[in-house]
């Protein structure tokens, strides 16, 4: 008997055992880091936040079922009610669709126009870094780009390119991408500066002459050493990169160059109702709202992780 | 592991290195720091040949010029045979798995975002040898082969202690079984117990793979531990190259001479009766090297001529070669 359980016991525990085993080998990476981002308490109320804006601005206007652009003129300026919740503007338009609307606008623009520049900003910085004889050329074109006077050049952009990409894409769609390329292509500067630094320090390192020496590729090196290795700055820069689109794009569209004046945005929103300030408020508060919540989860997303990604900060 | 046959490994001829000081706007150059100065030796296949010398010599410099890691200023290194300034890039990439280095500074030469498991597989990867499970097989064997546990492939650097980091380097360096080694500083940031046990890991690999080591220290007695032959460099120059046991029981070179004396012994009676030989003033600079023998300005037997004349490397005994005029 005594036998028999024995017996049972170790054949139970046999496969238990090898599980074990391969979990402790194919400890993965990305499981780790999902791990230390959910012990960022900051990070993951961001995601939470941040997804809940999305499903918010992607499905909320299906449930709410009101056309943003409609003109009501019998209701204008109406406080909160159970059929406009947060109110009407001085035409009538719901205050809440036209969140809704331009939610999902501005978080498109914001999201694009940061990837652009990310990438145009660590494309520049690493080959100014990495490759001696590109330095000057590429930081000087940087130079060029911070000291270009930005309205100016939107505004010839814009006059250039609107009605080529119009007719093209549709009226939406042409000036979507058009705003998105602007933005992205005159915010990659600052990127580009603080990637070249890093990378000029990084390079220096002996493990990347370790890397040398063992016969890794210069692209290797690149994506495997540098890159990982100047990942914080690329994070701050990417969260602050989508706040500052969704207030550029805002600017653009206050000065007439951007979207349509139909077309709402949470930064033409702002605009628009700020002349109200003072017999609607909540026309000022809500866009207002939404942006800073925006952008506070994006960066704390990014936070959290840029600590996820750094090996020596996990697990503490 | 000592070959007789005396078959030639690696052959460095009249390697200099020199940086150049620029100044101004055109960075015009206005002189060279000469780091490393016209040296010459061989190196025999399964030996190891010693390189001291103190901070600032060129030890380094001339490690990462034998490795072409940096570009040599003037000179060649031949490696069995093959000249390494004449290979394309993607051939001196290939060469690279029979030499390797290892690193001094654990600490800064294994990349902190990186497992050891994929440290030690990296050469693996980009030399294309393995892939899958028998790479995985791989690295657990060179973990094992350094005495450290396989399970340690999935950590990461920060991790482990200056030692283990410093085995995780030398995994790294045997991963493509290479011929030849050069050990840059290798204990030079560990503390005493952890060198000797990194020492004598050296020793079983090389014994047991046939290594052939260049072992870059300041460690006098360390080095009469490991080297066949020792090789002493002073500002850029060889001054002093013989075997282990000729240089360290019949010191040519003033330098070595004084290096050598500043070696405590280890028997009370016979420290106390060690004369030292003080060496008076600092190194002179690099940049601007005195006219003549290297050491003259420090050395208490210079005569006329060694402000004057460059020695020559010359043989003073059997595999015994020195650069003095006094010899």
């Amino acid at each position: 008997m005594e036998y028999l359980i024995q017996g049972s016991v170790m054949i139970e525990k046999k496969p238990h055992f090898i599980t074990f085993d391969n979990e402790i080998q194919h400890r993965s990476l990305w499981g780790d880091v999902w791990r230390q981002f959910c012990m960022h308490k900051g990070a993951l109320a961001g995601v939470i936040v941040f997804i809940f804006i999305t499903l918010l601005v992607s499905f909320g206007p299906l449930i709410h079922g009101i056309d943003p652009s409609t003109i009501n003129f019998r209701e204008r300026n109406l406080g909160p009610s159970l059929s406009h919740p947060l109110g009407t503007d001085n035409i009538g338009h719901d205050t809440l669709a036209q969140i809704l609307a331009g939610g999902q606008v501005s978080l498109a623009v914001g999201f694009f126009a940061m990837l652009i520049s990310l990438v145009l900003g660590t494309l520049i910085g690493v080959l100014a870094g990495f490759i001696k004889s590109l330095d000057g050329p590429l930081m000087r074109l940087t130079d060029l780009f911070l000291a270009l006077p930005i309205l100016p050049l939107l505004l010839v952009i814009i006059l250039l390119f609107r009605d080529t990409l119009r007719t093209l894409y549709g009226p939406e769609a042409g000036i979507f991408l058009l705003i998105v390329f602007v933005i992205g292509i005159t915010s990659w500067m600052h990127t580009a500066r603080i990637v070249r630094g890093d990378v000029l320090g990084i390079k220096e390192r002996e493990f990347v002459t370790a890397a040398h020496s063992i016969g890794t590729k210069k692209r290797r090196i690149i994506f495997r050493h540098i890159l990982p290795n100047i990942l914080s700055p690329i994070m701050v820069s990417a969260t602050l990169g989508v706040a500052n689109a969704i207030i550029t794009e805002s600017a653009l569209s206050f000065l007439g160059l951007g979207f349509p004046p139909d077309f709402p945005t949470w930064g033409r929103l702002l605009y628009d109702g700020a002349n109200f300030i003072q017999i609607t408020p909540t026309r000022v508060i809500w866009p207002g709202v939404f942006i800073a919540l925006t952008v506070l989860s994006v960066n704390y997303i990014g936070d959290g992780l840029r600590d996820a990604l750094d090996p020596r900060l996990r697990g503490k | 592991m000592k070959s007789k046959e005396g078959e030639i490994l690696l052959k460095v001829e009249n390697l200099s290195k020199h940086f150049p000081i620029t100044k101004g706007l055109l960075r015009r150059k206005i002189g060279a720091i000469k780091a490393v100065d016209g040296i010459s030796f061989e190196i025999l296949k399964g030996e190891t040949l010693g390189l001291v010398g103190e901070s600032g010599c060129g030890k380094s410099t001339a490690a990462r010029v034998i490795l072409q890691l940096s570009y040599a200023t003037e000179g060649n290194v031949f490696f069995k045979g093959q000249d390494l300034n004449s290979l394309s890039k993607e051939e001196l990439r290939k060469l690279r798995q029979q030499m390797q280095m290892i690193f001094q500074d654990p600490q800064e030469s294994l990349n902190p975002r990186m497992t050891v498991g994929s440290i030690i597989s990296e050469p693996l990867i980009e030399h294309g040898t393995f892939r899958g499970k028998v790479l995985q097989d791989r690295v657990e064997q060179l973990l094992e082969s350094v005495g450290m546990n396989r399970e340690f492939a999935n950590r990461y650097p920060h991790e482990f202690s200056g030692g283990q980091r410093q085995r995780i380097g030398i995994a790294r360096a045997l991963a493509l079984s290479p011929d030849f080694i050069i050990c840059d500083e290798p204990i030079a940031a560990l503390d005493v117990s952890i060198q000797a046990q990194v020492v004598n890991l050296l020793e079983d690999l090389q014994e047991k793979f046939g290594l052939t080591y260049l072992f870059i220290s300041h460690d006098l007695s360390m080095i009469r531990h490991i080297a066949d032959r020792v090789a002493v460099m002073y500002l850029g120059r060889i001054v002093e190259l013989a075997s282990s046991k000729s240089l360290y029981s019949r010191p040519s070179h003033p330098y070595t001479q004084a290096l050598l004396s500043a070696v405590p012994i280890h028997d009370p009676k016979r420290e106390k009766k060690r004369e030292r030989i003080i060496l008076t003033g600092d190194v002179p600079s690099p940049a601007d090297p005195p006219t003549g023998c290297h050491f003259s300005t420090r050395c208490s037997m210079a005569k006329e001529i060694c402000f004057k004349e460059s020695p020559n490397f010359r043989k003073a005994s059997r595999g015994h070669h020195v650069a003095c005029h006094l010899i």
